[in-house]
C-alpha cells in the first residue's frame, strides 16, 4: 500500500501537525512505502528534515509559483503527481491550508476527501466527530482511485513518527507544470490583528466561557470567578463572534492555543475547534448543564449543573478558601 | 470591466438545515444516523453569516438589480429554513427536493447544488464554512471545482472590487491574509465576520410572497453513488476519566475547591 504523505511548512520548518499525519500513515503502510512530499518554490530545508524520518523517500514538488500558497496551484502540482505516482492513500494534516484545496483536489480523481479523521479502524474505515464532537462516525471508502484522508491534529501520536532511520531516506524533485494563467487568486502577507493586551499564552490559570453564558450582560459573573482564582478570562468562538468579549481573548483552532495550569470551561460544551487550544491545560475543570456536552470527554473534574448556580457557590468556596 | 459594475450583482447563498443545537442527539436503531422525529430544525449558522454577507454586499451596491438566491438541498421540511432566509431579505429561493441526502457523499450533494446552480449564471456563490452536523468542510470547495471557478475559504469580509473581489481570510493561531480573485468566484464564509440580523415582521410577511422554485433532484441528472459512505455513528469514547462531583451546587463547589487544592494543586 502506497502512501504520499503531503507535509505542511512554516518558515522552512515543517508543522508538528504534518508529523502527526506521519503517525497515522504508518498505521495504513510501512516506512519504507511512505513517500514525503514537500510543496514550495524551494524546499531543500523542509526536504532534509523529512529524509530524517520514518519514510521511503521524499519528494520535492518545486516551482517558482508554487512560492505562496494557492489552492489553484498546489491542486494543480498535486494533481499531475498523484497521476504520476498513483498512491492508494494521501494523507495530509487537517490544517485551514489543507481544507481550502483538498476536497477539489480529490474531487479531480472523482473521489471524496475524508477530513479530519481521529482513528483508523482498517485500511478503508476512518472515525471522524460529527454534531460538533457530540457524536463519532465511521466512514468506509469505497472509491477506485486513491483514498484522500486528513488527520486531526492531536489524533495520533507523535513519538511513533519519530522513529529515526540508520540513514536518511533518498529525496527526489518533481517539477510540475504550471502556468500563471492557472492560477487565479492572489494571496496577500499574513497579518495579525492590531493590538495584543493581554497574554493567554502565557497565563497560569484560565477561566473559558462559552454559549451558556447566554449573553452579555451575564458576563460579570465569570469575571468575577476569574478574579477569584486570579485566572484571565478567555472565551470560545460564538462569544468574541458576538461581540461580547474581544478576539484576542478567543481560544482554539482560530485563536490562541493555551497551556495553562488550570482551564476551568464555563458553559463551553467543547467542540474540537476549542479543544485542539486548550489541549496543553495541566488540569481541566468543566462546568456544564448538559451531561452529554464533549468537554466532559477532556475534563479531569466536571460539575453537571446550572452555571447561573454553581459559578456563585464556586466564588464564595474560593474566598472562603483564601480567608 | 464596466459592465460587471453596471450588473451587479447575482449571488447565490448555498444554505443546509441543521439540527438546533440545543436538539438531544439520540441515535435511531439502526446506528446509521439520528432519530429525526423530535428534532428543531435551524439554518446552519455559517451560512447564516453567508446570507449575511451576501444581503451586505447587495445592500452597498449601487445597482438596482442586484439580486440574492437562496439554494437549499433536502426534504420538505427544509421550506422553513429557506422562507427565514427570505424574511431576511433574499429575493428568492430554489429548493432541491432530496428524501436521501444522507446517503450521498459530499461530492454527490456538490453536485445537486452545481446542477441547481449552473443555469443561474451567478457572479457570486456564498456558503458557510462547513455545517454544525456532519462538519464536513468541503461542500463550497467542490462546488467551485464542479462550476469551474476560482475560490477562497474562511471568509470574514468581502469587498468589491473594479475587478472582482478582496476578501479576509482566517488562517491559523490569530493571523490573517487578504486575497484578490475575479468574478465569477465561490467563497465559504466564517462564522463572526458581520452582525446577523433578525427578520422583521415586514420582511416575514414579504417573504410569503416570494418565489420559491422546487427542482426534484431526480430532475438534476446527477446519480447518487457516493464513493465514502457514513456507515455507523456512536457516543464518542472518553479520553480522560472526569471525576463528576455531584451535590449541590454549594456542595459541589466546595468539592471542587478541595480537589483543586489538593488534589491537582492548581490553586
Amino acid at each position: 500500500m502506497s502512501v504520499l504523505l503531503v507535509l505542511e511548512e512554516s518558515g522552512g520548518k515543517i508543522k508538528r501537525a504534518s508529523w502527526e499525519a506521519l503517525a497515522a500513515a504508518q498505521k495504513l503502510a510501512a516506512p519504507h512505502e511512505i513517500a514525503a512530499v514537500v510543496i514550495g518554490a524551494e524546499t531543500g530545508a523542509p526536504a532534509a528534515e523529512a529524509a530524517a524520518k520514518g519514510v521511503g523517500r521524499v519528494v520535492r514538488v518545486e516551482h517558482p509559483l508554487l512560492a505562496r500558497y494557492t489552492a489553484d496551484g498546489f491542486c494543480a502540482a498535486l494533481h499531475q503527481l498523484i497521476q504520476n505516482e498513483n498512491p492508494a492513500y494521501v494523507v495530509f494534516p487537517h490544517t485551514y491550508q489543507v481544507r481550502d484545496y483538498a476536497p477539489a483536489l480529490a474531487c479531480k480523481f472523482g473521489e471524496v476527501f475524508i477530513g479530519d479523521v481521529t482513528a483508523i479502524e482498517d485500511g478503508s474505515t476512518f472515525t471522524r466527530q460529527l454534531m460538533q464532537g457530540r457524536l463519532t462516525g465511521t466512514y468506509r471508502h469505497s472509491g477506485d482511485g486513491p483514498c484522500f484522508v486528513s488527520v486531526q491534529a492531536g489524533a495520533f501520536r507523535l513519538e511513533a513518527a519519530d522513529a529515526r532511520q540508520a540513514a536518511p531516506a533518498p529525496i527526489a524533485a518533481f517539477r510540475p507544470n504550471i502556468d500563471a494563467a492557472q492560477i487565479r487568486t492572489r494571496p496577500g502577507e499574513a497579518f495579525r490583528a492590531a493590538s495584543q493586551t493581554v497574554d493567554l499564552g502565557s497565563a497560569q490559570r484560565i477561566v473559558g466561557v462559552g454559549r451558556g453564558i447566554q449573553s452579555a450582560e451575564n458576563l460579570p459573573l465569570v469575571q468575577a470567578l476569574a478574579e477569584a482564582l486570579s485566572a484571565e478570562l478567555a472565551a470560545s468562538r460564538p462569544i468574541c463572534d458576538n461581540g461580547w468579549l474581544p478576539m484576542e481573548r478567543q481560544v482554539g483552532s482560530s485563536g490562541h492555543t493555551v497551556a495553562p495550569r488550570l482551564y476551568l470551561a464555563v458553559g463551553i460544551s467543547g467542540a474540537i475547534q476549542h479543544l485542539v487550544g486548550i489541549k496543553g491545560s495541566q488540569c481541566v475543570v468543566a462546568i456544564n448543564k448538559d451531561p452529554d456536552a464533549p468537554i466532559f470527554e477532556i475534563a479531569d473534574y466536571g460539575i453537571v449543573a446550572d452555571l447561573f448556580e454553581v459559578v456563585p457557590a464556586l466564588i464564595e468556596a474560593l474566598k472562603a478558601a483564601k480567608a | 470591466m464596466l459592465w460587471v459594475l453596471a450588473s451587479l450583482m447575482k449571488i447565490i447563498v448555498a444554505i443546509k438545515q441543521v439540527p438546533e443545537r440545543d436538539s438531544p442527539v439520540r441515535i435511531a436503531a439502526n446506528a446509521k444516523w439520528i432519530e429525526e422525529r423530535d428534532l428543531q430544525w435551524a439554518m446552519n449558522e455559517p451560512d447564516a453569516y453567508a446570507l449575511e454577507e451576501a444581503l451586505l454586499l447587495k445592500e452597498k451596491s449601487a445597482a438596482a438589480d442586484g439580486e440574492v438566491i437562496v439554494v437549499c438541498a433536502g426534504p420538505e421540511r427544509v421550506g422553513s429554513t429557506i422562507r427565514e432566509a427570505l424574511a431576511k431579505g433574499a429575493d428568492r429561493g430554489l429548493h432541491i427536493l432530496c428524501d436521501d441526502l444522507g446517503s450521498r457523499d459530499a461530492l454527490g450533494v456538490a453536485k445537486l447544488l452545481a446542477a441547481a446552480i449552473q443555469p443561474e449564471n451567478p457572479d457570486l456563490v456564498l456558503t458557510g464554512l462547513q455545517s454544525e452536523d456532519l462538519g464536513l468542510g468541503q461542500t463550497g470547495v467542490i462546488l467551485a471545482e464542479l462550476l469551474g471557478l476560482p475560490h477562497a475559504t474562511l471568509i470574514l469580509h468581502v469587498e468589491k472590487t473594479d475587478s472582482g473581489l478582496n476578501v479576509k481570510r482566517e488562517l491559523e493561531e490569530g493571523w490573517f491574509q487578504e486575497i484578490e480573485l475575479p468574478l465569477p468566484a465561490v467563497l465559504t464564509m466564517q462564522s463572526g465576520g458581520s452582525k446577523l440580523r433578525y427578520a422583521t415582521l415586514m420582511g416575514i410577511k414579504k417573504a410569503k410572497t416570494k418565489e420559491v422554485r422546487v427542482v426534484n433532484a431526480a430532475e438534476l441528472g446527477v446519480k447518487a453513488a457516493p464513493v465514502v459512505t457514513l456507515e455507523e455513528i456512536a457516543v464518542p469514547k472518553k479520553q480522560k476519566t472526569t471525576q463528576i462531583l455531584a451535590g449541590s451546587p454549594k456542595q459541589a463547589a466546595a468539592a471542587l475547591v478541595d480537589k483543586l487544592k489538593t488534589e491537582a494543586r492548581v490553586l
